[in-house]
């Protein structure tokens, strides 16, 4: 453990930028966790003599056309769309890397029909396949979740089948081989740790894509209903008072949602750093 | 008044920033070389043989900076030179052959092209002759029909045939320096030979000087006129070929000479740091086993006995999915990496399998040790026939344990997540089943101890070890489990010399206390001689030579034999 707090301290010193990015990442988590406590104010509480009010000192970020404090809101929503875009990588992270790793270890016909699975997957339309899940199995946040993995998927899937092809015919394997373990064994001790640190920033970019897909899906009304706070519905909803000059609703989530994608995509690098071991001296 | 020597450098020292601060990478170096003279810089890895060329030439690395001195070519200063002026004499009046030269080709453009990019890059050719002089270059290099190889991409070549290219591509505007930065390495001894020729030959003929960087001390003896050699960043000595290898001033120039295994040096020598050649050899040790293991061996005559081994590659075409008109493969069944090879080793008896790449050795190496199927064939170990179980469930068969191996690269036969301890203790439980973290520990330290790794170094990642050691965590990884046969595939051949030579006589010692078997895999017959009684030389997957290792190093019967054994460059001070 103090050995990877010393190599912590060494990626975090080596590139500021891996500091920022970190900093931001732990800000969103604490307003993802702390969110309801820190918003001045109820996020769903409608106020109709305050609506469209101008960003000022008691509504920092303006109302809205309820008279709901975007500021409030913004806060409140990081919690749901940290969530759907988190859970929905963690299910395509470990179902697509599983099934991408057995491809690449494997081979010939395990390969063959994971590779053209994945090929369909990755030919389908995102917005048709959520309307086609929700449409069969009903609007929900949960069915979102499981469009944005499904199309995930692909992805891992092919980054996990390159780092296991080039790596199962390694020294290491057939040491590994030799000291009596069985191909599973093999693949997920051996194989699969080493597949990691270019799946880390694989991870991190696709966070924040998810959480795009997130924001875009409920912006054309699959997924989160209002009057649920979240990023993508608050642009959607703000977006219609754009044109009478009322900025703040859109602008204020549509900031937050690219803040939060850029502090994945900035983390990417700090991650793989943090889990390569050559990294470490 | 005297002329300036052509290549010059003086005092330099280079720094290298890292995580632990700052390294010096050349410390004071001095060095000088004449018109058509060339120079071998002798070292082992890490002596600062490659950054002083790379110094020369103005390609240090970003991490590096030239603390002191200067580099002098023909006049001038090349240390603090400008990007544009340096560019302009790489290629034109310096050039370089690299190591790895499939990686130093484009893999993409004919290499034909490559050729005609540098004459064209220095005026040297028009766009209307580029290519004829480009197969002109071709033809120097002594590649047959250049004008079909023009076309060719790097790789469809071999590489002996890619380091050629490169060497037409470094001549092609008859540069008046060369530098050769191990420009045989990964290849054939047989390929190694003849590319070291054609740089002689052609450099000669041109006058040119060259900068040979090698870790192989007899080929710096047999191509260079004069030779550096280099310790951690500095030059340890300087001295023509007889001199240095008649009357070595330096003991680390006496160490190196002591341990590059030559036709007649002894295992106890490769380490003896004596004066002088020893023109008294010591007489070499009793190969025969004492009584007692020779008893043993009459109860059960072999160990392991290999039947008419074949192993078969179906061609690529068969593969995969085809079109419906196309034409079937032509009857041939495949390609034969292994061919009806049978071969026999007695208990405690240690068997060389020698050739050059693509001979099937390591085929053979792999099938033996379970991890490859044979197409037909029969292994028969102590008594069992092996080849009824599959190898992918081999794993869990009692006799795993009873095959082991060390691998050709300690580096790459390490898991970079596994500490040296972890990487030990895998097969203890794995195939003795032992789960007290305790006991594994104690085992480990007793391993690490037998193949002499110091205990602190358990709990180190493979890239924080040196080669050695990394090569000593990989043969106690393999002996753990107490093995009765011990492949050992190129064990050494990705260790400097000094190493090699201290791995070798542990392996030595190992044997005869632990009384193992081992099988001896290599392309060096003298390596190989040193640790093996017998030895079996294999071509194309054919046993071609089978005989006692003094006897066929010494007497080849077969031709390729005999090329093989000549192709091997070492030095013999009494021939210089």
């Amino acid at each position: 453990m103090k050995r990877f707090l010393n190599h912590f301290f060494y990626v975090m010193s080596e590139n500021p930028v891996t500091v920022f990015a970190f900093s931001l990442f732990i800000l969103i988590i604490l307003t993802a966790l702390f969110g309801p406590w820190l918003a001045p104010y109820d996020p769903l509480a409608t106020q109709a003599a305050n609506a469209l009010q101008p960003p000022s000192l008691q509504h920092w970020f303006g109302t809205d056309h309820l008279g709901r404090d975007v500021f409030s809101r913004v806060i409140v929503a990081t919690r749901l769309d940290l969530g759907i875009a988190l859970s929905a990588v963690a299910l395509s992270f470990f179902i697509g890397s599983a099934l991408g790793s057995a491809a690449g270890f494997w081979g010939g016909w395990t390969d063959r029909i994971i590779g053209r699975l994945s090929d369909t997957i990755m030919a389908f339309p995102l917005f048709v396949l959520a309307m086609g899940i929700v449409s069969a199995l009903g609007n929900s946040v949960e069915n979102i979740i499981y469009a944005t993995a499904i199309i995930n998927l692909p992805f891992y899937a092919r980054v996990a089948r390159a780092e296991t092809n080039v790596r199962r015919n390694a020294g290491y394997v057939m040491a590994a081989r030799l000291s009596g373990s069985s191909d599973l064994r093999i693949l997920a001790t051996q194989v699969f740790p080493n597949c990691l640190p270019p799946m880390m920033v694989q991870i991190s970019l696709n966070m924040g894509w998810a959480i795009l897909n997130a924001a875009g899906l409920s912006f054309i009304g699959l997924g989160v209903r209002p009057p649920d706070a979240e990023w993508g519905i608050m642009v959607a909803e703000g977006a219609t008072y754009i044109v009478s000059g009322e900025w703040w609703l859109a602008l204020f989530p549509g900031a937050a949602l690219m803040l939060a994608v850029f502090c994945f995509n900035l983390i990417g690098d700090g991650l793989r750093d943090l889990v390569d071991p050559l990294r470490r001296t | 008044m005297t002329q300036p020597p052509f290549v010059s450098i003086e005092q330099l020292s280079v720094d290298f920033r890292t995580r632990n601060g700052i390294v010096r990478a050349l410390d004071k170096v001095e060095l000088s070389i004449k018109k058509g003279e060339t120079l071998g810089i002798v070292g082992e890895s890490g002596s600062g043989k490659s950054v002083t060329a790379y110094t020369l030439i103005g390609l240090l690395d970003a991490a590096g900076r030239v603390a002191g001195g200067s580099a002098m070519f023909d006049g001038m200063t090349m240390t603090g030179a400008s990007e544009s002026q340096l560019r302009d004499l790489r290629g034109r009046e310096i050039s370089m052959i690299f190591q790895n030269p499939r990686g130093a080709l484009n893999p993409i453009r004919p290499v034909g092209k490559q050729i005609e990019d540098v004459l064209l890059r220095h005026a040297r050719a028009s766009r209307q002759n580029a290519r004829a002089k480009a197969i002109e270059m071709l033809q120097q290099v002594r590649i047959v029909e250049p004008e079909k190889r023009y076309w060719s991409f790097p790789f469809e070549l071999s590489g002996g045939m890619c380091q050629r290219v490169m060497i037409a591509i470094a001549l092609a505007c008859d540069p008046r320096l060369l530098i050769a930065d191990e420009p045989t390495t990964g290849l054939d001894v047989t390929t190694q030979k003849a590319t070291m020729d054609l740089i002689r030959d052609l450099t000669r003929e041109r006058n040119m000087a060259v900068i040979l960087i090698t870790h192989d001390l007899g080929m710096a003896a047999a191509y260079a006129d004069r030779i550096i050699v280099m310790q951690q960043g500095q030059v340890v000595e300087t001295a023509d070929v007889k001199t240095l290898f008649t009357r070595p001033a330096h003991d680390y120039t006496k160490k190196l000479i002591a341990a590059s295994p030559g036709p007649y040096s002894e295992l106890d020598d490769l380490t003896a740091v004596t004066n002088g050649p020893a023109d008294a050899k010591r007489p070499r040790r009793v190969s025969a086993a004492d009584p007692g293991q020779q008893a043993a061996a009459a109860a059960n005559k072999f160990l392991l006995e290999v039947i008419d081994l074949v192993k078969e590659y179906p061609h690529r075409q068969k593969q995969g999915w085809q079109w419906p008109w196309s034409k079937p493969d032509d009857a041939d069944s495949g390609f034969r990496a292994v061919d009806g090879i049978s071969f026999q080793i007695k208990r405690g008896e240690s068997l060389g399998l020698v050739g050059e790449s693509g001979c099937g050795k390591s085929t053979t190496s792999s099938i033996i040790a379970r991890l490859l199927d044979p197409t037909s064939g029969d292994i028969i170990f102590n008594g069992q026939n092996l080849t009824t179980f599959r190898a992918d469930q081999f794993a869990h068969q009692p006799q795993r344990s009873l095959i082991q191996m060390v691998f050709q690269d300690p580096t790459e036969s390490l898991n970079p997540r596994y500490t040296a301890l972890d990487a030990i203790a895998e097969p203890l439980k794995r195939l003795k089943k032992i789960t007290a973290a305790t006991e594994i520990k104690q085992r480990v330290e007793k391993m690490a101890d037998l193949v002499g790794l110091p205990q602190h170094l358990l709990t180190r990642f493979p890239h924080q070890l040196s080669g050695g050691q990394k090569a000593r965590v990989g043969i106690a990884r393999a002996i753990a489990v107490d093995p009765l046969l011990l492949i050992l595939d190129e064990p050494t051949s990705a260790l400097d010399v000094s190493v090699q030579a201290v791995v070798l006589q542990l392996l030595d010692q190992l044997k005869t206390e632990l009384g193992m078997s081992y099988l001896f895999v290599s392309h060096d017959l003298n390596v190989v001689r040193l640790l093996c009684e017998r030895v079996i030389v294999m071509n194309r997957g054919k046993i071609v030579e089978q005989g006692l290792a003094d006897e066929v190093l010494r007497n080849p019967k077969q031709e390729y034999t005999r090329i093989l054994v000549d192709s091997i460059p070492h030095f013999e001070p009494d021939n210089l």
